[in-house]
Order: structure tokens, then C-alpha cells, then sequence
């Protein structure tokens, strides 16, 4: 499953063996048989069926799951591209980004740069600033968490897990009437953590770092096997360094995956975010777009649609960069 | 840095001597050195300053029990840390702490708030709303002395400095009273008194704003009025049309007599019912639960927004499951070419911020301008977004295209991972290949699903950012008090009470807050006792 977009380099053997099923689904149990001692022999030999086989044929069994996938990619990508478009339309309204890659410009991406009324980059920068703090604290609080569920015994251990467990079920936006009143009075004695504060936003945020991905981290934890810390601590180390050494060296792929999700999850996150943060230029980019577009009055769509597509370059780069990390963890739990 | 070994899972063998404890103390400093150790007393030292810090913050203004909160989570953090044993503590505490304060506390807290009236009017204490009402009444009181004023500062707080008419100095700000002061005198005024800095002419100016906003109460009675001033230089007494009776725990408005009384509802209320607001906050039990129930005009909405909630999590699941199973069955054979392109396309939505494609889908329903309209149905102005019943269908098909990525890939990997021979055994039986994924894959399939469907489901329970960034909930039910549309959702409806229009409700927020929180404990009963989850938990 690591390698989910490679599928295509499955061996034949795997082919061959789905052609007994597809003849044993037209009945031909005899042939079907020959088939699996075929496939047994024919192991290196790349079969080619979409030209030894007729068309009306090749439609029956593989031509119509092009169709199905082009019909799929133009409702996957469409609005993608429109907004794509869109940006590079140098024209602001939203009639007129309908005329798909009818002209090219980049004057609406110096727009939505520029212009005085809109902090774009002071969103920008504030997201990023917040989603990598944000993830990366997670991710230490969260390993540190797991690394002693994982390899202590304590009193009060099964109780720890269980109420992890139990308390994620719970998303924290459904506290946030409470998270804004509480922020508003810590504000009274603590500005720098209160209301509009970037700090105190990441703060919140942070009360979610145990909970399922500290869960996912376990189960990651509990795969590395034990004699390694025992060798180590034989070789004289402490418990720190073979925690910082050792462990987390091997958990990267599961780092990187509670991270982007973490990573992910702050970028997305508009309840808490719009609640908390309030002058224009500490917000981040899901308030400030949802916030600008909203607006009746904001008809520059394509500096919209240019902002869009630079805010979600580093999530889409991120994400596909370590989506095979990601799809192996997806089973683990639903993130979206 | 010490440890204490025998906590480990792996010492379980014979408890250890003293020898061996010490051997193995030597053995651990030996291995950590010296710089673990100087970061770990960086981190505490740090932790503690702030801790000081806080305390001398919160002692100054008299809250003594979040002084007491920080000096025991301060002296408890520096325990785990200095002492030789409490190995797993010294893991879990920050993140506990975290967790504790911002999410354990702030649902129990949402509990409280569910009890209480808070919300527009209803902030703070009665004592904070008495001293509000009668300062937002203040007038001038006619042919009243003149008050000769000097502004002072000490930290940043300004304070005014004035001469009484007997000639005596008296010092006081927003919420001090006036108190005799010894001070240094001019031509029979005020101008100096310890422990503050006069401000000099170009400060008061550069200062205006604030001085014009310092209320001095004349004494610890608010009916005795306030002093004001305009000017900098002269201060006057104010007193308010509204006078208190602490006894009687009544107001009455001096100009016309009439009476407003404490009747319990957290508000001064005349006798036709009319309220002086700002109000105070006050436990009014299960009244918003109440409410919720019983008030018509709340009832209703409630009771489709719960409904459609359902609607929505149910179908969400279900048509991005079987598109997803079905797309996943199509791009499995490996006859077919050119597969990675399809998938690489399809991961795509599920690669884009959420927020950011639904905002874009918003702009492709517009019913005058949009794309859906304009182009693919040559300028019908179909009202995607904007109809109850479309705009339910609309947010249907764009979390649709947001999560049939996501059951893809997961059906993709759970069909993968079951074993070929299975269906070769089928086959060999004489199966035909819809009996083979109905009675051996599809169930197959669902154990692996199962577990992942219940957690879509609460997760779409949930899905703020699609509703609210695609319809904000509407279009909007013109007969409901509150803020509250055809296609909102039990978490977008708590926002919108809570967050938006002139009257913030945070009491019925929370209220409704506790009902999704009951929906989510069920739906997390249900999964652990399917899948067993905590038996598992070792």
C-alpha cells in the first residue's frame, strides 16, 4: 500500500491471475484452469491485452474504466482548473474568469499582494508560522506521549490510553464558546496568550495534540521491537537519548504523517481560528478568504482565485510529497 | 539526568540491588551527559520564570485562585522533573497539561456555560453591571464645584489628582475612589503627590483620550456620583440618573420614577418587563435546555437542523463510500493502463484545502455569475445555493467531491490487502464474479471499513468548513429568532448563536453544544463496542 501510485509495477503473475477470474467469470472453468498454469509459467512476460484483444472486448473489460476515470477527472480537476484560470485572468469578476484560459496575466497575483486593504501576506505568513509550530509541538508532545504508553508501566497506564481514546472522539471546536471565554479571561491578566494571539491560538491548538495521532504514534511504537532499547541501555545510554537517538529515528515515517496531519488540520481550521484571532493582519488564510469572499461587496474574483492557488501550493506540494507515508496511515484513522 | 530503571518494561526480571541501582545510575549520567542536563535545567528555569512572572501578575490584581492554579502546576512540573523516578510523568506532563487545560477543562467548562445566561448583556457580575448602568447615565450635575485637576501617572495608569472644595487633595481612578492625600500645593491646587509623575502639558494632550475616559466614583456609594473631566484641567461631578438601592437590589431611573428590580433573570426589569441592560451573568439551570425545548421558535429550527444533520452525516458517508469502493474496483485491474495518471487526478480534492475548494465551488453555484449556470447550462439562473431544498443538494455533491478521494484510497488499500487465493478458491468452485464480491470481498472489506465509516460519519456530523463556507447555512429561515438557515448544521448553528448577530447567545451555544457532544458519545459508544477498541488497549 506504501506505494500507491506505483500499482502499475505489480508483477504479472497478479495479472494473470485476475485473467482466471475474469474467464471464470464468463464460465469457462476449463480455460480458467489452463490460465493459472499459464500464469505460473509466464511470470517475466508482460501481457499486452489491450492489443491481443478485439475491441468490443477490450471495451467490456478495461475500455469503459477509461471512461469512468476521464469522466472522474473532469469532475476531480474542473474546479481546480477553473480557479487555476481564473487566477491568471487579469480580469477581476467572476463572469468574466468564465472564458476558461481565454487570457493570460499575473496582474491579479500582484492584486491580491498588494493591495493595502487585504494583509494576504500577513495571512500567509501567519498560517505557516502557526500550522508548522502547530505541528511540530504536536508531534514532540505527541512521541513523548506514545514513547512512555509504549514502553513504560505505570500505574494509571490503561486509564491514560483509554481516556485518549475516549477524549478525541470529541473535536475541540465544539468547545469553542468555552476556548473563546477562557481565552478572553486569561486575556485580562496575560495579553501576549489571550485574544488575538497567535500564541494563545497555537496554544488551543495544542490541547488536541494527544489525541488520536498520539494513538496512531502508539501503535507505530509498539512495531519497534524492545531489544533495541535494551541493547542501548546496556551500551550505557538513558532513557532520553534512546528516546531522542534511537526511537524517534525510527518512527520518522509516522512523524512525518502525524505532522501533515496536524499540519493540515491547523491550516483548515476556521471555528477556532475566526473566534480567536481578531485584527486583519493576525489572521490567518482561511479566515481572512473566507471572510473576504463572503463579502457581498468583494467582486475580484480572480485576486481571490489567485490567493487560493498560492495558499494551497505548500499543502498540495506536502501532500503529495509524502502521501505514500499518508495513505499507509490513512487505515489508522479518518481525518477527513 | 537519572532514571530509576525497574519502571521500564523490560527490568521485570529480578528487582535489582543497590549496587546495581547505583551501576546503573553511574552508567545513565554517564551516557546522557552533561548537555541533556543543561538543557533540561534551561527548560525548567524557563518554565519557571514564566511561572513568577504570572504570579506576580495575578498576586497584583488580587485573583488568588489562578495564583494558586499556577503555583501548584508550577511546583508539581518542577517535582516530575527534579525527582529520580516519575520516568513516565516526566513524558506526559506537558502534553497532559495541554490537554487538561484546553480541552478536558474547556468541555466541562462548556458544560457550566450551558447552565448560565451568558452572553450580549449578560457578561460579568451584578456589581460590574450596577456600576456600568450608572456610569453609562452619567450627568453633569448642574451649578456642581468645579474640581481643579492634575493627571497622574504611575505605570502607565492614569490617575486623577484633585482639589476638593475645602481645598484638601484627593486621589482616585476608573474604579478607585477618591482618597485623601498628602501633596505638594500651588496657588492653593494639587499638583504633585508621591509615588506618581505629574503630566505636563503636552503629555495631556498627546494623552486626551484616555483622561477623557478616567471615572472617578466620589465615594464607595455610586449614587454619591462620579468625577469627570474634559479638559485635563478641571474635573466636575457627574452623578447618574439611576439610583442604586444595594438593600432593595433595585434601580430607579430618577428622571421618570420608575423602578427596575432584581427579579432574578439576571437584568434590572421594570414592571412591564422592560430591561436595563447591560445585565449580569447568572446560573439559570437547565433553562436553555428548556428553551431549546419547549420555545417554539426554537424548537423548530432545532429540530430540522438536527434532522438535516443527520441527513447530511448519513448521506455524506454513504455516497462518498460507494463511489469510492467503485472507483476503487474500476482502477483495479491491472489490464488497464495509464492507471497512476487517474488516481494521481483523483487525490487531487483530497489534496487541496478543504476551505479553499469549497470557496471555489461557491463561486462555480453563483446563481447570476457562475460558471454551472452561465456556461454549462448556457445563463440559467438556477438558484444552487440559495434554494432550501438545491442548496441542500448542492452541499450533498461538493462534500461529495471533498471525501470520495479519501474512501478511495482506503477501499483501494483494504481491497488490495485481501488475499487473491480467496477468490481463486471461489473461481475454482464455479463463483461468478459479483457472488465473489458480494458474499466473499464486500464483507471482507467492511471489517476493515467499518471502523473508518463511523468515524466519517462523526466527522461529517461535524463538517463546519463545507456548510459554512459554501452557504454559510442558508439561505437564511426568515421566521427563527435566531440566526439560523435551511442548510445548517448543529456546529455552524452553535457558531452563529454564539458568534454572530448583534445578540450573542453563548448560554444556548453551549446548550446546543452539549446535544452534538451527546450525539458524538453515542456514536463513540457504538464504535467501541463494535470494534472493541478499548478491550484491545494493553
Amino acid at each position: 500500500m506504501s506505494d500507491f501510485l506505483d500499482t502499475d509495477t505489480e508483477t504479472d503473475q497478479k495479472f494473470a491471475r485476475e485473467t482466471v477470474v475474469a474467464a471464470g467469470a464468463a464460465g469457462r472453468g476449463a480455460q480458467a484452469e489452463f490460465a493459472l498454469s499459464r500464469a505460473r509459467r509466464t511470470d517475466s512476460q508482460r501481457a499486452d491485452g489491450s492489443r491481443k484483444r478485439p475491441l468490443g472486448r477490450w471495451f467490456r473489460e478495461t475500455g469503459w474504466r477509461h471512461l469512468v476515470g476521464v469522466v472522474m477527472i473532469v469532475f476531480s480537476v474542473f474546479p481546480l482548473l477553473f480557479a487555476l484560470s481564473a487566477s491568471l485572468n487579469p480580469r477581476g469578476t467572476l463572469t468574466g474568469s468564465n472564458a476558461l484560459f481565454s487570457v493570460f496575466g499575473l496582474e491579479s497575483y500582484a492584486r491580491i499582494l498588494t493591495s493595502p486593504q487585504i494583509p494576504y501576506t500577513a495571512w500567509f505568513m501567519n498560517t505557516i508560522v502557526i500550522a508548522v509550530v502547530t505541528g511540530v509541538c504536536s508531534v514532540l508532545l505527541g512521541a513523548l506521549a506514545a514513547y512512555s504508553f509504549s514502553r513504560m508501566r505505570f500505574t494509571g497506564r490503561r486509564f491514560g490510553l483509554v481516556s485518549i481514546v475516549v477524549i478525541q472522539m470529541f473535536p475541540q471546536m465544539l468547545a469553542v464558546v468555552a476556548i473563546f471565554l477562557l481565552l478572553s479571561t486569561i486575556g485580562d491578566y496575560f495579553p501576549a496568550i489571550g485574544l488575538d494571539s497567535r500564541l494563545g491560538l497555537i496554544m488551543v491548538y495544542l490541547g488536541g495534540a494527544l489525541g488520536v495521532q498520539t494513538f496512531l504514534m502508539y501503535g507505530f511504537f509498539n512495531t519497534v521491537p524492545a531489544s533495541l532499547d535494551e541493547a542501548a541501555k546496556l551500551d550505557g545510554a538513558g532513557h532520553a537519548r534512546i528516546f531522542f537517538t534511537i526511537i524517534l529515528r525510527l518512527v520518522v515515517p509516522i512523524l512525518a504523517v502525524v505532522g501533515l496531519l496536524s499540519f493540515i488540520g491547523t491550516f483548515n481550521d476556521y471555528v477556532i481560528a475566526s473566534v480567536l484571532l481578531i485584527e486583519p493582519e493576525n489572521q490567518t488564510l482561511a479566515v481572512g478568504l473566507i471572510k473576504l469572499v463572503s463579502n457581498p461587496r468583494y467582486a475580484d474574483w480572480s485576486a481571490f482565485s489567485a490567493g487560493a492557488v498560492m495558499a494551497a501550493i505548500p499543502v498540495v506540494v506536502l501532500f503529495l510529497y509524502l502521501q505514500k507515508y499518508i495513505v499507509g496511515g490513512l487505515t489508522a484513522g479518518a481525518v477527513k | 539526568m537519572t532514571t530509576n530503571i525497574d519502571e521500564e518494561v523490560e527490568a521485570e526480571s529480578a528487582a535489582p540491588t543497590k549496587r546495581q541501582l547505583r551501576a546503573g545510575r553511574m552508567a545513565e549520567a554517564a551516557g546522557a551527559g552533561a548537555k541533556v542536563l543543561l538543557v533540561k535545567i534551561a527548560l525548567l528555569g524557563l518554565l519557571d520564570a514564566f511561572a513568577v512572572y504570572a504570579l506576580f501578575v495575578l498576586l497584583t490584581q488580587q485573583q488568588w485562585l489562578y495564583a494558586v492554579i499556577v503555583l501548584v502546576v508550577a511546583v508539581i512540573f518542577n517535582w516530575i522533573y527534579f525527582s529520580r523516578k516519575k520516568l513516565p510523568a516526566k513524558y506526559l506532563a506537558p502534553g497532559i497539561l495541554f490537554l487538561a487545560i484546553f480541552q478536558v477543562f474547556t468541555l466541562l467548562y462548556t458544560g457550566y456555560i450551558a447552565m448560565t445566561n451568558y452572553g450580549t448583556g449578560h457578561v460579568g457580575s451584578q456589581e460590574q453591571a450596577v456600576s456600568s448602568l450608572m456610569s453609562s447615565a452619567l450627568q453633569r450635575v448642574e451649578d456642581s464645584p468645579t474640581y481643579p485637576l492634575t493627571v497622574v501617572d504611575r505605570l502607565g495608569e492614569l490617575s486623577m489628582l484633585v482639589t476638593d472644595p475645602d481645598g484638601n487633595a484627593q486621589l482616585g481612578t476608573t474604579g478607585v475612589p477618591l482618597q485623601d492625600v498628602d501633596a505638594t500645593f500651588q496657588d492653593g491646587k494639587a499638583v504633585a503627590t508621591d509615588g506618581y509623575t505629574t503630566l505636563e502639558f503636552a503629555e495631556v494632550i498627546a494623552r486626551t483620550d484616555e483622561i477623557v475616559e478616567l471615572v472617578v466614583p466620589a465615594s464607595d456609594d455610586p449614587n454619591d456620583g462620579a468625577l469627570r473631566t474634559t479638559d485635563g484641567s478641571n474635573a466636575y461631578l457627574y452623578t447618574s440618573s439611576l439610583e442604586y438601592d444595594e438593600a432593595a437590589g433595585t434601580m430607579t431611573d430618577l428622571n421618570t420614577r420608575t423602578v427596575y428590580s432584581d427579579i432574578g433573570t439576571g437584568a434590572f426589569t421594570a414592571e412591564d418587563g422592560e430591561e436595563l441592560l447591560p445585565g449580569w451573568q447568572i446560573t439559570v439551570g437547565l433553562d436553555n435546555f428548556v428553551r431549546a425545548f419547549t420555545e417554539e421558535a426554537i424548537r423548530g429550527p432545532l429540530l430540522y437542523v438536527t434532522l438535516w444533520t443527520f441527513v447530511f452525516a448519513t448521506v455524506s458517508v454513504a455516497s462518498t463510500f460507494f463511489l469510492g469502493l467503485f472507483l476503487a474496483i474500476v482502477f483495479n485491474d491491472v489490464r488497464m493502463r495509464g492507471r497512476k495518471w487517474y488516481r494521481a487526478a483523483m487525490i487531487l480534492p483530497y489534496a487541496f484545502p478543504a476551505f479553499l475548494s469549497t470557496l471555489i465551488w461557491a463561486g462555480l453555484m453563483n446563481q447570476s455569475f457562475g460558471f454551472i449556470n452561465q456556461v454549462l447550462l448556457g445563463g440559467a439562473s438556477i438558484p444552487w445555493l440559495t434554494d432550501p431544498i438545491l442548496a441542500k443538494v448542492s452541499v450533498l455533491v461538493v462534500n461529495l467531491w471533498l471525501g470520495f478521494p479519501y474512501m478511495f484510497l482506503v477501499c483501494t488499500g483494504a481491497l488490495q490487502a485481501i488475499p487473491e487465493e480467496l477468490t481463486e478458491a471461489a473461481t475454482v468452485d464455479g463463483a461468478k464474479p459479483w457472488a465473489i464480491f458480494r458474499l466473499i470481498k464486500l464483507p471482507l472489506l467492511l471489517v476493515t471499513v467499518a471502523p473508518l465509516l463511523i468515524a466519517s460519519f462523526a466527522f461529517n456530523f461535524n463538517n463546519f468548513i463545507v456548510i459554512y463556507a459554501l452557504t454559510n447555512g442558508g439561505p437564511r429561515d426568515p421566521d427563527a429568532p435566531i440566526p439560523v438557515g435551511y442548510t445548517d448544521l448543529l456546529i455552524t448553528l452553535v457558531y452563529k448563536v454564539a458568534f454572530t448577530g448583534q445578540n450573542r447567545d453563548y448560554g444556548l451555544a453551549a446548550a446546543f453544544s452539549i446535544l452534538i457532544f451527546i450525539v458524538v458519545a453515542v456514536i463513540a459508544i457504538i464504535t467501541f463496542r463494535k470494534t472493541k477498541a478499548l478491550e484491545d488497549l494493553n
